[in-house]
């Protein structure tokens, strides 16, 4: 197979350069094994965040060629013959080194997201039908791709008022979760900002799990906000009931 | 000089994977102040990537199976090396463990009358793993993880530990450096709770990820802690061969388990020939072994391996009950494996040695040093039987927590690292910075993973294991003068320089015990001592740091009292 030129986005949040390189590649190779290969080669000290190189951990998220992807998953004959490769970290989170990103942020989110709460007598029987729902968002590796493209954190950087995809992904696995007794819908209202979502479908699309992030998590969120705080027949209702 | 960041904890825990994330809780459930650090962020260590399930004999699939039976197959499918005690604390505990990730959200696929589905699995007589699709590791690393922080257990990512430290004959604190600045951090604790996996990055092809490099082991054989069974590296049966850059990846034992088959070139279920009553679903070290003969013997796939094919079972179950797998062929290799075998071969897996603990409290030979998980030794014996190591982390990580905390209790009275020692340590870490010229470290790790793959691999051979040894002292001298160069802040090539010194010790403790046991019994192969011998059934191998040597020693295997030694007398 011919050489493959990369280009890769290196240095500070401060300050950084395209550094350009020529690697010769091998049948079945993704972005990932080009970047070990400058590692071990040409820059030993170049920054990558990777574990598992499987698409399972969800670590060595990056954006090549101005999407963004797994390096691990994003295997390089799917690029022309020729073409030039250009890695750079996530927009949405400040640079550390070279091609990783302080996520940081989103761990601190999650510490706010209520746990799951089951009732004191909890009889743990469940249906598959309803695990098969719930399971979907589950498969979440955390690899906040979807936090990274949605504008709203990207090109808005709401972060202290918008929770993001990935956490929106969690609370519907805890909503849908057919034992959970917790509502989460008044942080969802205020904290984590869900209005701000206009269903672009961005987070959805770069998915490398094939999550529904829009149509089967924020959207069934929203139904559920707008029943809770907005519908003027339950409102009625509750003025007359006083509830 | 440096000044330190420092924290204090009553019990620090080593490693955020399964063990290390059930530790925790387990600690703080106890009423002590914990705190975990991790290598990397929360979430991705390496029990993510278990896929196939969680093994317990809850019975809820086959009414029959019970602890006694779990307790005998796992020593069954160890070649009776494992430690009794350890297999059978495991067997009775393990379906508590499972039921209470439950109790914290996990979701587990169900039976049709609402319970957790369990799944047949090589060498277990019983369909035993309970399991999410092939995914079971994320779901309880996910579970473990946020039951962690509901906990508020804080957390230090991106945190390497690089040395224990030491005051007196108890293990008092640990350095360790802020991956994203390379400053250094002084932990101080009363116990520590190492749970810090394997040692898959010695091997050249493995399913482990990179931070399977040996810390744990290295650190506490470094204070003189013992390693046993250290001869016995997994290598799973079934890992990608094609392409190169997947080489290894792991294909889980479920395909088996949901009934996968295996076939040479001729199109032969070869199994038959090696292990006709259990088939496909044999324990791993035969499997292995019947691949690699295969292989050698010409009658491989193109790329050097055999075929797993599950085109005979319905397609739409396959992607259901295999989703992983589908997408990891599909998207990595282009093969469609509801319309294509899969090509498969033999790929480092997993080490069943490990640092010696005590089974009840996993009290390593340190004071205030414990251990749980892949880091321990004991529990799989000569061979792990799949599902058996999400178990063994929920059982020995809980105990683990339980027993630190104790410790810490019980010796309130800190102890300060010793300044000497933390500086001696940050010097060391240092050294490579200040050389103007030396060796690589990606160089030395490169030939360290060819020396491990194939001189002490599947198949060994006394010449073979000697070249091994001679090498990599070779490779060790080479360490003394690695070069970093660049800064302390994400400098992987900085990262790896550490590393190798903990994997050039485990490595020469594998291939040492490797040479000494002359049998072939569970994952380790002897080309020239081809029999299992009784004799050999009652000596486990120890190794310990001595001066700047390392030696080897004989331990008679504890014998299991005769109430259990029955279960074994009825089943012939």
């Amino acid at each position: 197979m011919p050489d493959v030129t990369f280009r890769i986005s290196t240095g500070s949040a401060e300050q950084n350069e395209e550094k350009t390189y020529r690697v010769p590649v091998a049948e079945g190779w993704v972005v990932l094994d080009a970047v070990h290969y400058i590692q071990a080669h040409e820059a030993p000290d170049l920054a990558v965040r990777w574990n598992c190189k499987a698409a399972k951990c969800g670590s060595c998220s990056a954006e090549v060629n101005g999407k963004p992807k797994l390096m691990c998953k994003t295997r390089l004959d799917d690029f022309a013959d020729g073409e030039e490769i250009v890695v750079y970290p996530l927009k949405t989170f400040p640079r550390i080194k070279d091609l990783v990103t302080d996520v940081s942020w989103n761990y601190e989110v999650a510490k706010k997201i209520k746990p799951f709460t089951p009732a004191k007598d909890t009889k743990w029987s469940m249906d598959q039908r309803d695990m098969d729902r719930v399971q979907e968002f589950r498969k979440c590796i955390e690899c906040f791709l979807c936090q990274d493209v949605c504008h709203v954190l990207r090109n808005h950087d709401k972060k202290p008022e918008f929770a993001g995809p990935r956490s929106f992904v969690r609370i519907a696995n805890l909503e849908m979760h057919p034992l959970d007794t917790a509502s989460r819908l008044d942080f969802l209202k205020n904290e984590g900002g869900l209005g701000y979502c206009n269903i672009t479908k961005c987070c959805t699309e770069v998915c490398p799990e094939d999550i529904h992030i829009t149509d089967n998590a924020i959207i069934p969120l929203k139904e559920r906000l707008v029943d809770e705080y907005y519908d003027p027949i339950a409102k009625l209702f509750k003025v007359f009931s006083g509830k | 000089m440096e000044t330190f960041e420092k924290h204090e904890h009553d019990v620090l825990v080593i490693g955020a994977g399964g063990a290390g994330l059930r530790a925790a809780i387990e600690a703080k459930a106890q009423g002590v102040n914990v705190g975990l650090v991790c290598k990397s962020l929360l979430g991705k260590a390496h029990t993510v990537m278990a896929e196939g399930g969680v093994a317990a004999a809850m019975g809820n699939v086959d009414p029959q199976d019970n602890w006694q039976v779990h307790f005998k197959d796992t020593m069954a499918g160890g070649k009776m090396m494992n430690n009794w005690r350890m297999a059978q604390l495991h067997a009775q505990q393990a379906p508590e463990r499972v039921l209470e990730l439950e109790k914290w959200g996990a979701l587990f696929d169900r039976t049709p009358s609402g319970t957790i589905l369990q799944r047949a699995f090589g060498g277990h007589t019983c369909k035993r793993l309970a399991h999410v699709g092939d995914r079971t590791g994320l779901e309880i690393i996910r579970t473990l993880q946020e039951r962690a922080v509901e906990a508020q257990v804080p957390v230090y990512m991106e945190c390497t530990v690089t040395h224990l430290l030491r005051a007196g004959d108890r293990v008092c604190g640990a350095l360790a450096y802020w991956r994203s600045n390379g400053k250094f951090v002084v932990f101080t604790a009363k116990s520590i709770i190492l749970a810090t996996g394997g040692v898959g990055k010695s091997f050249r092809i493995t399913s482990n990820s990179w931070e399977y490099t040996s810390d744990g082991l290295g650190m506490a054989y470094a204070l003189g802690a013992e390693l046993i069974d250290m001869e016995f590296v997994q290598f799973h049966p079934t890992g990608m061969v094609w392409p190169p850059g997947v080489k290894g990846l792991l294909v889980t034992e479920a395909v088996r388990g949901e009934g996968g088959r295996l076939t040479n070139n001729k199109g032969e279920r070869f199994m038959e020939r090696y292990d006709p009553k259990r088939m496909e679903l044999s324990t791993r070290d035969q499997v292995a072994r019947a691949i690699y003969t295969e292989v050698k013997e010409g009658r491989g796939s193109e790329h050097g391996g055999v075929f797993l094919d599950v085109t005979h079972l319905d397609g739409e179950s396959v992607k259901k009950k295999l989703p992983s797998m589908y997408h990891q062929f599909k998207d990595l290799a282009d093969v469609d494996i509801t319309k294509q075998p899969m090509e498969v071969g033999p790929t480092t897996h997993y080490m069943m040695g490990g640092l010696r603990v005590d089974a009840e409290t996993t009290a390593t030979t340190i004071p205030g040093l414990f251990a749980a998980g892949e880091v321990a030794g004991g529990m799989h014996g000569g061979n792990r039987l799949g599902g058996n190591s999400l178990s063994d982390l929920l059982v020995f990580g809980r105990l683990a927590g339980i027993h630190a905390a104790e410790f810490s209790r019980q010796n309130k009275q800190g102890i300060t690292p010793p300044d000497v020692e933390i500086q001696a340590a940050t010097r060391q870490m240092l050294e490579p910075f200040d050389r103007k010229e030396g060796a690589s470290p990606y160089e030395i790790h490169d030939e360290l993973q060819d020396v491990m793959q194939n001189l002490v691999g599947i198949m060994r051979i006394e010449e073979d294991i000697k070249t091994a040894l001679t090498k990599l002292e070779g490779l060790k001298q080479r360490l003394k003068t690695v070069r970093v160069t660049g800064s302390r802040i994400y400098n992987p090539g900085w990262h790896l320089a550490y590393d190798l010194r903990n994997l050039l010790n485990t490595s020469e403790a594998i291939a040492r015990s490797a040479l000494a046991r002359e049998e072939s019994r569970g994952a380790h192969t002897r080309l020239d001592h081809p029999k299992l011998s009784p004799e050999w059934e009652k000596i486990t191998h120890v190794i310990q740091k001595d001066g700047d040597g390392m030696n080897l020693s004989q331990m008679p295997k504890p014998q299991m009292p005769p109430e259990l030694a029955k279960l074994f007398e009825e089943s012939h």
